[in-house]
């Protein structure tokens, strides 16, 4: 791979001359490279909207507050949402999880250090916006990616790989890293001022801090902070976990993806997963997860719900109350009644509580 | 007029009655933005959308989302865990 120019797809009715007003479509996560690139753009006068795509992975503040909230702390947001409010941007918030599937389950260019398929996820949502470029009218698109930013979608030999294999030829701009990187069409066409770009590469976040206090910009997430669990260690364990005992078929269902975020999960039997509610928040998330599982709780005695995935055998849930009341406030009890709720209705069990020894740590996904 | 908070005996008046009401309790964010969006999108100007909710982060989304789409947010209201968001569809919108 090399920076040579890329093929420049098919003109769509665009005119050489500038058109007025100059048209780009950007790509928000809501950190702070995309609103510094969206910043860029809207201060030379080019009419920006954003899109911000949804893929079941990714991480807000809100998975966070599945949680019980720490006190006082605000409500959590959507970042791109703000950030966009912030630019005076309109935004359009696109769900691409169901098509995503293929992406994760099967990617082109590999994984990352965890089951992050980031290059192909690059790919994939730079296609997106391309055909929302042509649908919606705007002129070319752009990222905040900077060159040797991140190890994988953000190396100087892979750039050009995205708009090469997303078809999208000259027409990626990417604002932050501009002057670094072969001349964009809307740069060759004087349509963006290339000299009003930047020339930031590599890790350190600290030019893009110095040009946020230059725009004014101080509203900004975590500079470092990652936007997919997939990068995360634990979720990508959890993830491989199912698809494994799912005789190794990688699929997944947008239930499945989102209690990975939640709770403990331990894997008791190739065929069963239970997992348990930490605090108040969780089990009420886990409550609206019931159908088809079963719901475990003890009754009586303050404690943890717990769903139970996969096979219920009678062996197997009376393993699973027993560790579900292990984590109440029954754990030290004789017995403890467990009440059992899953499609067809409710009923009871008498259960002792396993003890500390007896939860092995290999059940611990 | 916003208003945010639990639902009393005092509230000065009833929500509107909805046109489309979307039932996104127990998701997370953004699915209920991605739902309400989707709904409106059907919509025709001046028509109102109910969405129920179960995040928290509804009390801080909804209103950004109906400035940076220019729709009008009647009024948020919350009773125990569920918020509800009345939002009236305006001519610049999806």
């Amino acid at each position: 791979m090399s920076d040579t120019p890329v093929d420049t797809p098919p003109a769509t009715a665009i005119p050489v001359d500038r058109p007025h007003p100059v048209r780009a479509l950007g790509l928000l996560s809501g950190g702070l490279d995309s609103i510094l690139a969206t910043r860029l753009l809207t201060s030379q006068g080019i009419e920006v909207e954003c899109v911000n795509f949804h893929t079941g992975f990714c991480i807000q503040s809100h998975t966070a507050a599945i949680r019980n909230p720490k006190p006082g702390a605000p409500p959590p947001r959507h970042d791109a949402l703000h950030a966009a409010e912030l630019l005076g941007v309109r935004l359009h918030l696109v769900d691409i999880s169901q098509e995503y599937v293929r992406i994760v389950t099967n990617p082109k260019h590999g994984y990352g250090r965890n089951l992050n398929p980031c290059l192909d996820c690059k790919i994939f949502m730079v296609q997106k916006a391309w055909e929302m470029k042509e649908r919606l009218g705007f002129h070319f698109l752009f990222t905040g990616e900077v060159v040797g930013e991140r190890p994988m979608s953000q190396r100087r030999d892979t750039m050009p790989l995205i708009q090469r294999e997303a078809g999208v030829g000259g027409w990626l701009l990417r604002p932050l890293s501009a002057l670094t990187l072969p001349e964009t069409e809307p740069e060759k066409r004087g349509w963006v001022d290339r000299q009003a770009l930047q020339g930031i590469t590599g890790r350190s976040r600290k030019p893009q801090m110095a040009l946020a206090r230059q725009f004014g910009i101080t509203d900004y997430p975590s500079p470092a902070g990652g936007c997919c669990f997939l990068t995360d260690e634990g979720y990508s364990r959890r993830l491989q976990d199912l698809w494994d005992h799912r005789g190794g078929v990688k699929e997944y269902t947008l239930d499945d993806i989102l209690l990975l975020k939640a709770g403990r999960h331990l894997r008791l039997h190739p065929g069963c997963k239970v997992i348990v509610g930490r605090d108040q928040g969780e089990n009420n998330f886990l409550g609206g997860f019931k159908k088809g599982r079963l719901l475990l709780r003890a009754k009586g005695i303050p404690g943890p719900v717990a769903l139970v995935e996969g096979e219920a055998a009678e062996e197997l849930l009376e393993l699973a109350c027993r560790l579900v009341a292990r984590f109440g406030k029954g754990r030290d009890a004789e017995q403890v009644t467990m009440e059992i709720e899953s499609d067809q209705g409710r009923r009871t069990r008498q259960v002792t509580p396993l003890s500390a020894e007896e939860i092995p740590k290999t059940w611990y996904l | 007029m916003v208003s945010l908070g639990e639902t009393s005996p005092d509230e000065p008046s009833p929500p509107p009655r909805p046109h489309r009401q979307v039932d996104a309790r127990n998701l997370l964010c953004p699915m209920p933005i991605l739902r309400a969006e989707a709904a409106i999108a059907e919509m025709a100007p001046g028509e109102i959308l109910a969405l129920l909710a179960t995040d928290p982060g509804l009390e801080r989304d909804l209103p950004a989302w109906c400035r940076v789409n220019h729709h009008t947010l009647i009024t948020i209201r919350r009773q125990g865990r569920e918020l509800t968001g009345w939002v009236r569809k305006e001519k610049i919108g999806p």
